[in-house]
């Protein structure tokens, strides 16, 4: 690859290289203030799709140690999309040394919030706006527990915002950095967003999780306790690794569940889903 | 004609964690996990121990945990889930 950059994110490093400068151009603006990592666990490659698509409207590929079949191409203007996909595949199919949960968390007082749901639950826009309000980012698209001794691990990557929430978190963080504004991509519209600089200096100390949220966006305000076995059944289904963890990733996921209370949660917009918060954590 | 005789795989080959009213179940040769109601965590506590026929399950559930209401067809149907996600086999 003839542009390459390495990138650390928590406790995995990245090399990624592409045919084209400007994803890699773009990926070393975005992670400008994140470390350079010692080890490369996982390598990401944004090939042209064919020596001519260089030129003529250029495309990339979603490479790397591990790759889905089916993954489309993305046209050059959604190359940083197309980076952050490669990553958090690396990530969701090899990494191994913890239990990984789809799921955004924030920390206070070395404790942990994680918040899991479906895409569009709103937990990427809650833990911007977290990160924001006294509390620190640890990431909105993995949390990694150590299953040697339950402790959350953060992966704050660059923010990926989609859609509605682009405009929230402009608005909510004026002064934030911003990556480019991609529009029309097969998630939506995208933009990235730098978290915030404690983010990045604090992202190799850990947190002991202390609250489970199943966040819902978009209904009236409600808050219902979740029983540690639905939230078992929930966390496996929310884990892209708990299978190929085995027992290990059964101890992980049993601990978690028994020692951390859950709660789900409805609410109508982010500021009442803060005050939830806020009045939950306060409860603990 | 003998009676069919049910074995499940000894204690150590399964790890067993109440959740709430029910038991993640973590069997370690398939390397799957189950989510189990009672009465199957008795049932395979049982049948770890030795293989039994279906009578003599019964008999043993009434007299080790005080089943009062245990049915006959009821444990072939709880049998016969055991025996489909492979917790427990025929012998």
């Amino acid at each position: 690859m003839r542009h390459v950059t390495s990138i650390r994110v928590g406790p995995i490093g990245f090399r990624v290289g592409s045919d084209f400068a400007a994803p890699i151009a773009a990926l070393r603006e975005l992670y400008a203030d994140y470390p350079t990592p010692e080890i490369a666990h996982f390598t990401i490659r944004l090939p042209a799709t064919a020596p001519w698509r260089r030129l003529v409207r250029p495309a990339v590929r979603i490479e790397g140690d591990y790759m889905l079949p089916e993954t489309a191409p993305l046209p050059l203007a959604h190359g940083l999309l197309a980076a952050e996909m490669a990553m958090n595949l690396q990530v969701a199919l090899g990494h191994r040394r913890h239990l990984l949960l789809h799921a955004s968390c924030v920390e206070r007082d070395g404790c942990a919030l994680l918040m899991t749901g479906e895409s569009g639950s709103g937990k990427s826009t809650l833990a911007t706006l977290l990160g924001t309000r006294g509390w620190r980012f640890m990431g909105d698209e993995f949390v990694l527990i150590d299953p040697e001794n339950g402790a959350a691990h953060a992966f704050p990557r660059a923010i990926s915002l989609k859609n509605q929430a682009i405009g929230v978190i402009e608005r909510a963080c004026p002064d934030a950095r911003f990556g480019p504004l991609l529009l029309g991509t097969p998630k939506g519209d995208i933009r990235h967003l730098v978290p915030p600089a404690d983010a990045i200096a604090r992202m190799d100390e850990p947190a002991h999780p202390a609250l489970l949220l199943f966040p819902t966006f978009g209904l009236a305000r409600e808050v219902r306790s979740v029983g540690a076995a639905e939230a078992f059944v929930r966390l496996t289904q929310a884990s892209t690794n708990y299978t190929a963890l085995g027992e290990r990733g059964f101890r992980a996921l049993t601990r978690l569940v028994d020692q951390v209370p859950a709660r789900a949660i409805d609410y109508p917009d982010s500021e009442a889903a803060i005050e939830q918060v806020e009045e939950l954590w306060r409860g603990l | 004609m003998s009676a069919t005789r049910y074995r499940a795989p000894p204690a150590d080959a399964l790890l067993i964690h109440p959740l709430d009213d029910l038991y993640a179940l973590y069997h370690r040769a398939s390397g799957m996990t189950h989510l189990l109601a009672s009465p199957a965590p008795e049932l395979l506590e049982l049948l770890a121990e030795r293989a039994l026929t279906r009578d003599e399950l019964l008999r043993a559930l009434i007299e080790r945990f005080e089943v009062a209401d245990a049915d006959a067809d009821l444990l072939t149907a709880r049998l016969e889930e055991l025996v489909t996600v492979g917790l427990v086999h025929v012998t």
